[in-house]
């Protein structure tokens, strides 16, 4: 099949589909629309993890430090001036951040930029160590990120967090980044510097002899990773309309790499549709966590089980099915394809 | 400060240091068979303790009874954990293994919050912990005396398994070069068995006197003395006995003594750890003994 072919069908779904979530910005119910947004966001997690983690091999607990600065950055920006009064009750905001408000766009990109110089500053110490240590120096980031946030009182209000962020986000904006996302990644990947990431993946030494410059492509694809991660963070603080640093915890990184372990690492078909399943699984499951009655036989919800649920969930996966439903391919017009004519092929013959 | 406060700050101290350095012996020998850290030891440290309020209250055991009980019953958790987490994964990338350690962390961490609730529950302190004693114008408590006796015999008996016997002897075997070890008719299973058991053993005694030391348990008790415990462990040097030692002790110590002369700082105790890590990882990996860092494939 063409390659144009697949991109011209590639637009057509496109198409096709931001009409349809313009439709649905309309007409569907929040509670849905709030989950679909959820998804779009943890893709944008996922997609940047994929980056760092299943292109470059560089395996960076410190997704959830990114969104935290990213978050604040988008938060402390859109917020209207009153409402940075009224939340700045016992310390004042610095100056110039409590007399501005950008409008949304700008606030983003800023969150994203943001983000990038942490990605800089902790990606040029940490992206010198390998493996576990690696893991561990981007969680320590992340949490002394987090540390630093709730003790800064005058920028960030602390433990107090931040409440009254306008509530920007909606899905045409959200699912837009997501899209964009995958496309600078998927782009990148397929380009000479992905060839780059993914043979420091698979030898570092190999790619050395052969001309890669190690640190450089590993900060390249930290970075770029940091941006779009900051830039979720602010999408997520003007759906949350409400942030505070203990929202940004470790567990939050545990969930992306559950996500994309769930869609094969590596996979950036495998990460959207594991986001699709992992989210609304979460609201699912919440039922689990309120009394139900089955055919007359009441069964008291336990709180917490959730939890329990999904940490469960991704020790089987680890242990059982490593790969993940994706295992590392892509989705490509070319199989869809062949997929439609094998089912055609076999119709016409029967 | 006077110098009544700072050898008050000073017994504080060692006691913290000791009780991290009890639980960073469990992650360093686990690390240095497996090259595995086992996120989870922070929560079975957090279990032990469980365990160990289970047995005083609900069971209204004389505290020395109840204290050999939760030993045992957080072995037999360590002992599953490894089997049913860590195992299936021996030959698997190391970043799978790594996954596993963080998902059961999460479990023990859940399911902790299912079973006790989240809401902190007072650890019972038997009478004869609650004694002061005054030396010299000082007020420490028994505690205190009886977390440093404690701990100092618990690391003697440690040196004595790790260097007397023939478990020992195959711990280190193992922890020099995995491979070969097995070639040498070591039966792998029975001793990383023994080392979980091991370092679970010596977190349950941790656990007991942190519950005496600090009569609230909750849940996610576990997360904070575990991280710190394996930041004392890497500082010592990761993999050496001696060095999870020095290196919690020191991190303890350093930790009450930082608070103790500067008290603004409080807030950022964290962040001192932290920051040490990520200072010892980029300057000396090694840690102060200088353990070998073998570069593998993730």
């Amino acid at each position: 099949m063409d390659e144009k072919i697949g991109k011209i069908l590639t637009a057509v779904f496109l198409l096709l589909f931001f009409g349809w979530l313009y439709w649905a910005q309309q007409n569907l119910n929040p509670y849905l629309t709030r989950i679909l947004i959820l998804c779009a966001i943890n893709i944008i997690l996922a997609t940047t993890f994929n980056l760092v983690f299943g292109y470059t091999g560089q395996f960076s607990l410190g997704h959830a430090g990114f969104v935290c600065v990213g978050a604040y950055t988008a938060a402390l920006l859109t917020m209207d001036i009153t409402q940075k009064k009224a939340n700045f009750f016992l310390a004042p905001l610095i100056w110039p951040l409590n007399s501005i408000q950008w409008p949304f766009l700008p606030s983003l990109l800023a969150a994203g930029s943001v983000a990038a110089l942490f990605g800089l500053i902790v990606g040029m110490p940490a992206l010198r160590l390998r493996g576990d240590y690696l893991a561990l120096s981007t969680l320590g980031f992340a949490e002394i990120i987090r540390v630093v946030i709730v003790n800064l009182q005058r920028v960030t209000n602390g433990a107090l967090g931040l409440k009254g962020i306008p509530s920007y986000t909606n899905l045409l904006w959200s699912w837009g980044w997501a899209i964009l996302a995958i496309f600078i990644v998927k782009r990148l990947g397929d380009s000479s510097y992905g060839r780059a990431f993914k043979a420091i993946r698979e030898d570092e030494i190999a790619a050395q002899s052969m001309g890669v410059n190690l640190f450089y492509h590993k900060l390249l694809a930290f970075t770029i990773a940091s941006f779009l991660t900051g830039v979720s963070g602010g999408l997520l603080a003007n759906l949350l309309s409400t942030i505070d640093p203990n929202a940004f915890t470790f567990f939050l990184t545990f969930q992306v790499v559950s996500i994309v372990v769930l869609g094969g690492v590596g996979s950036l078909t495998g990460s959207v549709i594991s986001s699709l399943i992992y989210i609304p699984l979460g609201e699912l499951l919440r039922a689990v966590e309120s009394p139900v009655t089955i055919a007359g036989l009441h069964i008291p919800g336990i709180p917490g089980m959730r939890m329990v649920a999904f940490s469960i969930m991704l020790l089987l996966l680890i242990l059982f099915y490593r790969k993940g439903l994706m295992g590392g391919r892509e989705f490509s017009w070319q199989w869809f394809w062949a997929r439609v004519q094998l089912v055609l092929g076999k119709q016409s013959e029967g | 400060m006077t110098f009544a406060l700072f050898l008050q700050h000073l017994a504080n101290g060692i006691s913290l240091g000791s009780l991290y350095a009890l639980v960073a012996v469990g992650y360093t020998i686990v690390y240095g068979i497996l090259r595995l850290i086992n996120f989870a030891h922070g929560d079975i440290f957090m279990m032990g303790a469980y365990f160990a309020l289970f047995a005083l209250s609900a069971l209204a055991l004389p505290w020395p009874i109840a204290f050999f009980l939760a030993i045992v019953a957080t072995v037999l958790l360590g002992v599953i954990v490894e089997k049913i987490a860590y195992k299936p994964l021996r030959e698997a990338p190391r970043m799978s293994a790594f996954i596993s350690a963080v998902a059961m962390s999460f479990f023990l961490e859940s399911f902790a919050i299912v079973v006790f609730g989240g809401r902190p529950k007072a650890f019972p302190r038997p009478e004869i912990f609650s004694a002061v004693i005054h030396i010299g114008g000082i007020a420490i408590q028994s505690i205190t005396f009886f977390i440093i006796g404690v701990s100092i015999i618990a690391f003697l008996i440690l040196t004595y398994l790790v260097y007397r016997t023939k478990m020992g002897i195959a711990m280190r075997a193992l922890s020099k070069d995995f491979e070969i070890a097995m070639l040498m008719g070591i039966r792998i299973d029975q001793v990383v068995s023994f080392t979980f058991a091991l370092g679970s053993s010596l977190a349950a005694v941790g656990a007991f006197m942190w519950g005496l030391k600090f009569p609230q348990l909750y849940p996610l008790m576990g997360v904070m003395p575990g991280i710190k415990a394996f930041i004392g462990a890497v500082l010592g040097g990761i993999g050496s006995i001696p060095g999870a030692l020095l290196g919690g002790f020191c991190l303890g110590l350093t930790e009450i003594m930082l608070i103790a002369f500067l008290p603004g700082l409080a807030g950022f105790r964290d962040l001192f750890s932290y920051s040490l890590l990520i200072l010892i990882l980029l300057l000396r990996p090694g840690g102060i003994f200088g353990v070998q860092v073998i570069e593998t494939k993730v």
